[in-house]
């Protein structure tokens, strides 16, 4: 099964909400801290090592993009 | 072998001339077989390949058997094949059985777990045995076998490959000799002067965490069981371990700073304090110091022309998961039946590659996993000390975090995937697959004694083994291949049932065994032709399979 990329959530914008909540009142330490916990908690409930390899390669990619548009603007 | 369990075992050695010195004019001696170093690995695959019918001369530069417990944790596996070689109960009468680790956090146990959660194994998951003990046996086993011809204080020095042969140069007390051999085995260790003398590279990962072992004599009520820490209160941040060995032995190994100074750390009057914290005490005596540095490395090609390279010096692994010791041990096992084949020429020399094959695939395996336990223990940036600290976190509560928590994955054998295995063609359920190690369980001879699969398999030596559950009518196994039958009337009784639920046998199911305990092939419905073929893979007689 490949990574599912369409949107799931029937109100996506709770998820997003959700998560931003979440990190409320967290300095910059605390919200790294909780996001490494967060991110291991739902890799090992989608339990597929391939979706989560997707997954990762999908992140990186947009830090490529995101740096390369640094660059132009430089 | 009633004797030889009171007698303490000698570890001094002394050098003795061999005629081999005494040649002139006649050129050096040839043997068939030289194995370079004997270590567990060197000493272990001598006894087998005698025990196979072959003469082999052992050669060490040293006299003396090396001081250190070093390698402690001996597996299963290793066990099984040291029962093959004739040694097995006197190490497990000496070694310290166990099979349950506790990992802690802080304060607080994280979770425990059991390598061998399951009766009827002859064999326990591991022993704690000194590895001088299991040296020392070893040299004593090769007293009983003529084959061997094992010279102390014999180093070589130079070596050069020759079409036919190997040329050594070997140097003595008395000066100087050569000798002319088949094959050489370097089995001399990480630091190996023959994996020089042959120009190969050992290149992988160094890693920078310092460890400070310490063995500690002390009688202590801690159960025999492995005991791992993050960030115990006696050693805050850092990791460590307590294990159990005979004689009131315990190893401490704890992980020290990256920048520490060795020479400061080793000092006894610095480590007292340390070990005083982690046990509440200071009623103990020191046995053994050492502070070590990881290194994870192999070499490309562990075959050089005609000499090959076994155990340490060959790949070297970090020493959380006990698969320095054990990978050699099954390297030896993997090479000694091919090489017997080989010398014999009933198989071609090409069947040495798939020694290279398997057991690179088992250097691999061996270095990614105690690759990974390291990089847990030490973590190399602080978002992996983040992710590590996660872990740790929410393995308090969670099944998925305990598994995560790596603090050394303990050496099971490596299944392979090599040209020398029949794929199946039949469906199965469970079971070990084609290129996976044997499974033992318990059987019964035909007089009611109860014994071992394994004890059936190694049974007037180890061949190839045909494997079969009996259907009433006999399935006869190819001629030269052993016979293992249960069930039937001449056949060994399965009073369990264990031995066809862990082979997910149904009646007239086989499994062909090599004889290093492997599965070759395994039939539901077994054909004279089928097994032949299988067979002749096996023995590496498919030359296209090899290729």
């Amino acid at each position: 099964m490949p990574l599912s990329t369409s949107s799931n959530f029937a109100q996506p914008d709770d998820a997003f909400r959700a998560i931003v909540e979440a990190h409320r009142g967290f300095t910059d330490e605390q919200s790294a801290d909780f996001d490494a916990a967060l991110v291991l908690i739902l890799a090992n409930h989608i339990g597929d090592i391939e979706v989560l390899r997707d997954a990762i390669l999908l992140a990186k990619r947009r830090m490529i993009d995101g740096q390369q548009q640094q660059q132009q603007q430089q | 072998m009633a004797q030889a369990k009171t007698q303490q075992a000698k570890t001094q050695f002394g050098y003795r001339r061999h005629p081999d010195q005494n040649r002139p004019g006649q050129g050096p001696a040839e043997h068939p077989v030289v194995i370079v170093g004997a270590g567990p690995v060197g000493l272990s695959l001598a006894i087998d390949l005698a025990q196979r019918g072959q003469r082999v001369v052992l050669l060490d530069d040293a006299d003396r058997i090396g001081e250190g417990s070093r390698a402690i944790c001996f597996s299963k596996r290793s066990l099984e094949y040291w029962d093959r070689l004739g040694v097995c109960d006197r190490m497990v009468e000496k070694g310290v059985v166990w099979s349950v680790g506790r990992i802690f956090h802080g304060e607080s146990q994280l979770y425990q777990f059991n390598l061998l959660p399951e009766d009827g194994h002859k064999r326990p998951a591991f022993i704690n045995l000194q590895q001088y003990y299991a040296e020392a046996y070893l040299a004593d086993r090769v007293q009983d076998l003529p084959g061997i011809d094992l010279r102390w204080r014999n180093q070589v020095t130079a070596l050069e490959q020759r079409n036919d042969s190997v040329a050594l140069t070997i140097v003595t007390p008395e000066g100087n000799y050569y000798l002319h051999a088949q094959y050489v085995i370097a089995c001399d260790g990480a630091r190996s002067s023959l994996r020089q003398m042959v120009g190969a590279d050992f290149a992988g990962q160094v890693f920078e965490d310092q460890f400070l072992i310490a063995d500690v004599k002390m009688t202590a009520e801690f159960p025999t069981e492995r005991w791992f820490w993050f960030d115990p209160p006696f050693h805050a941040g850092r990791s460590a371990l307590l294990h159990r060995q005979p004689d009131d032995v315990w190893r401490i190994d704890l992980q020290l700073s990256r920048d520490a100074d060795p020479l400061t750390e080793k000092k006894p009057e610095n480590v007292r304090p340390r070990i005083a914290r982690m046990l509440g005490h200071d009623k103990f005596e020191f046995e053994w110091i050492s502070l070590y540095k990881f290194q994870c490395r192999r070499m490309d090609r562990f075959l050089h022309g005609r000499v090959i390279f076994a155990g340490d010096s060959a790949h070297q692994v970090s020493p959380f998961g006990a698969r320095g010791a054990n990978s050699g041990l099954e390297d030896a096992e993997n090479l000694a039946w091919k090489l017997d084949r080989v010398l014999r020429g009933t198989s071609p020399a090409s069947l040495l590659e798939s020694y290279h094959v398997e057991r690179s695939l088992a250097a691999d395996e061996n270095i990614r996993e105690s690759t990974r336990s390291t990089d847990f223990m030490a973590p190399n940036t602080r978002q992996e000390a983040r992710l590590r600290k996660a872990v740790l976190s929410l393995a308090k509560e969670t099944e998925f975090g305990k598994r995560m928590v790596n603090g050394g994955r303990l050496s099971v054998p490596c299944s392979y995937d090599s040209p020398l295995l029949s794929p199946d063609a039949d469906a199965w359920r469970g079971g070990p697959l084609p290129g996976c190690s044997m499974l033992d369980a318990p059987v019964a001879t035909r007089a009611g004694e109860q014994a071992y699969l394994t004890d059936a398999f190694s049974q007037g030596g180890t061949d190839f083994t045909l494997l079969s559950f009996s259907n009433g009518a006999a399935f006869e196994a190819p001629v030269g291949v052993k016979d293992i039958c249960i069930g039937g009337e001449d056949g060994l009784a399965d009073p369990a049932g264990l031995t066809a639920k862990r082979y997910d046998a149904e009646p007239g199911s086989a499994y062909l065994l090599r004889p290093d305990g492997y599965v070759a092939a395994r039939f539901r419905h077994p054909t004279r032709a089928g097994v032949a073929a299988a067979l002749s893979r096996a023995q590496g007689l498919n030359e296209q399979g090899l290729n």
